[in-house]
């Protein structure tokens, strides 16, 4: 069963499942969490050597990677926690403002 | 008499069990307390006698009881417990999430004053604390009205445009442990009545996967859930009703969400529920013989509170008089169904007076003669016009 939730903010109170259940167990991948970070992580590809410890660490699965190498941060669920930057071992990793980030 | 029914002599705790023997339900959750200890040690009996098919979960509290209770509901199944005083206390931050869950648990609470000081006897204070956490609460008069609200409730609570838990109220001592005269339907009857609990959604389900008592996020939809509950408890309103006649129909006795004695004539009135109801009834009954224009009405529906009706059938008396059996503290508010019935009558053009009797907290008696001092007292504010004071204390030593 899918359960479209694309527009779930603009549902009356009728429209809801009875006892707040969540009908489509598995749809957090909808529930976008990054708005909820103050500073992102910045990785720098000159200082990285893909160890992929940052990988291991992220408890949100937010940092992303294929064919092992790092391509990149999930930004719509990185909470900004900084646990990847904290725990590489190359500092390559720099926690920037949020709202800097978003406007340079 | 029904077919199939017989009479017997027993306690109200007695009949409450009897009905859950004839209900069956899959699991019961529940902890002993005074004075409801008896309906768990009877079921209890009937599980190991093997009388009943339901899972019984001795628990260690009241707040692992309704844990145990809402757990197993959200698999499907049709739970109940029961309780008194201290232990509805303790089930609080549950009696929320049953009903948020919007799962129909059924629950008669044997009504026990609250501590301090520490008192086993009746008044309303227990549940009339939680009559904002979203539950139905059906008071009985007797042993035979908890019996029969214990199976209405079941097909209350389970009704497909409900969905709430329902508390059955009981008096405690003077219903719970008083034998009475009740009228016991055929097993089979009882069976047919409630049917089968057909879940909205159930864990179990694999098919149809949900996921029960989520977090509902930094900006969620708790707002819109509260609503929907809201409609649930208006549309209890018809249902309560529709069960009510459906069970005059297998008993010879029907429900509504209040009872009226004499209304059509008389010029004052008293408004009680629980068991005092029977003693003002006698009194009322008396007093009409004489002549005197009062009336009665008994409050059987206190959640959902019956306000237009209610306000509907006392609009036309001079004056009314609610007995309370528990108090608010709010500063001379009075007690809760006086304070929910005059707000019931606050768009009312043409309003009686009302006058509050606060009576029988911690188990102290209503005598006749209290019932008499206040129904003078009504009979004078009707015809002066005047109310003396508001808030009295029936039965208080002063
Ligand atoms: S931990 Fe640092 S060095 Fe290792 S993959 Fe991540 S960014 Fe690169
Ligand atoms: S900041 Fe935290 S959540 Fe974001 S990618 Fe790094 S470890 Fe994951």
């Amino acid at each position: 069963m899918t359960w479209d939730i694309k527009d779930i903010q603009k549902w009356d109170w009728k429209k809801h499942p009875l006892g707040a259940i969540i009908k489509d167990p598995g749809n957090s991948r909808q529930f976008k969490t990054g708005g909820w970070r103050t500073f992102r992580p910045v990785r720098d590809e000159e200082k990285c050597n893909q160890c992929l410890i940052c990988y291991v660490y992220c408890p949100d699965s937010a940092v992303l990677a294929r064919d092992g190498k790092i391509t990149g941060v999930g930004y719509d669920f990185c909470k900004g926690c900084g646990i990847c930057s904290a725990e590489c071992p190359k500092d390559a990793i720099q926690m920037v403002d949020e709202t800097k980030a978003k406007k340079g | 008499m029904a077919a199939g029914s017989k009479i017997v002599a027993i306690v109200g705790t007695d009949a409450v069990s009897e009905a859950m023997r004839q209900i069956n339900p899959d699991l019961v959750a529940a902890y002993p307390i005074t004075p409801q200890t008896a309906i768990v040690e009877t079921y209890s009996q009937m599980v190991a006698d093997g009388l009943v098919k339901s899972h019984m979960v001795a628990v260690e509290s009241e707040h692992s009881a309704m844990s145990a209770a809402i757990g197993a509901a959200a698999t499907g199944a049709r739970v109940m417990t029961c309780t008194s005083s201290q232990g509805l206390a303790l089930m609080w931050e549950l009696l929320y999430i049953a009903s948020g869950l919007r799962l129909p648990i059924v629950m008669p609470n044997v009504n026990r004053a609250l501590s301090a000081p520490i008192n086993i006897h009746c008044d309303h204070g227990d549940s009339m604390g939680a009559r904002d956490a979203g539950w139905i609460q059906l008071f009985s008069e007797n042993a035979q009205e908890a019996y029969d609200n214990t199976i209405q409730a079941v097909r209350i609570a389970e009704d497909p445009g409900i969905l709430l838990p329902v508390m059955v109220l009981l008096d405690g001592f003077i219903i719970s442990h008083s034998i009475d005269r009740v009228e016991l339907l055929d097993d089979e009857v009882v069976a047919n009545f409630v049917g089968e609990f057909k879940p909205a959604y159930s864990l179990l389900d694999v098919n149809n996967p949900v996921s029960v008592g989520n977090f509902d996020g930094l900006y969620g939809y708790y707002f819109e859930f509260k609503r929907q509950q809201e409609e649930a408890m208006l549309n209890s309103f018809g249902v309560i009703k529709e069960v009510g006649a459906e069970f005059g129909k297998i008993s010879g006795r029907s429900y509504s969400l209040f009872e009226t004695i004499g209304m059509e004539d008389a010029e004052f009135a008293i408004v009680v529920l629980g068991s005092a109801a029977g003693t003002v009834r006698h009194e009322v009954e008396t007093m009409r013989a004489k002549g005197i224009p009062i009336g009665m009405i008994k409050l059987r529906a206190f959640r959902p509170f019956p306000a237009r009706e209610l306000a509907e059938a006392i609009s036309r008396m001079k004056a009314v008089a609610v007995f309370d059996r528990s108090n608010t503290f709010a500063g001379n508010m009075g007690g809760p169904v006086f304070i929910e019935l005059r707000s019931s009558l606050y768009d009312l053009e043409k309003k009686p007076l009302l006058v509050n009797y606060v009576y029988g907290l911690g188990g102290r008696d209503l005598s006749i003669e209290l019932i008499n001092k206040a129904a003078a007292e009504l009979a004078e504010a009707a015809r002066s016009g005047q109310v003396k004071q508001s808030i009295n204390y029936l039965g208080l030593r002063e």
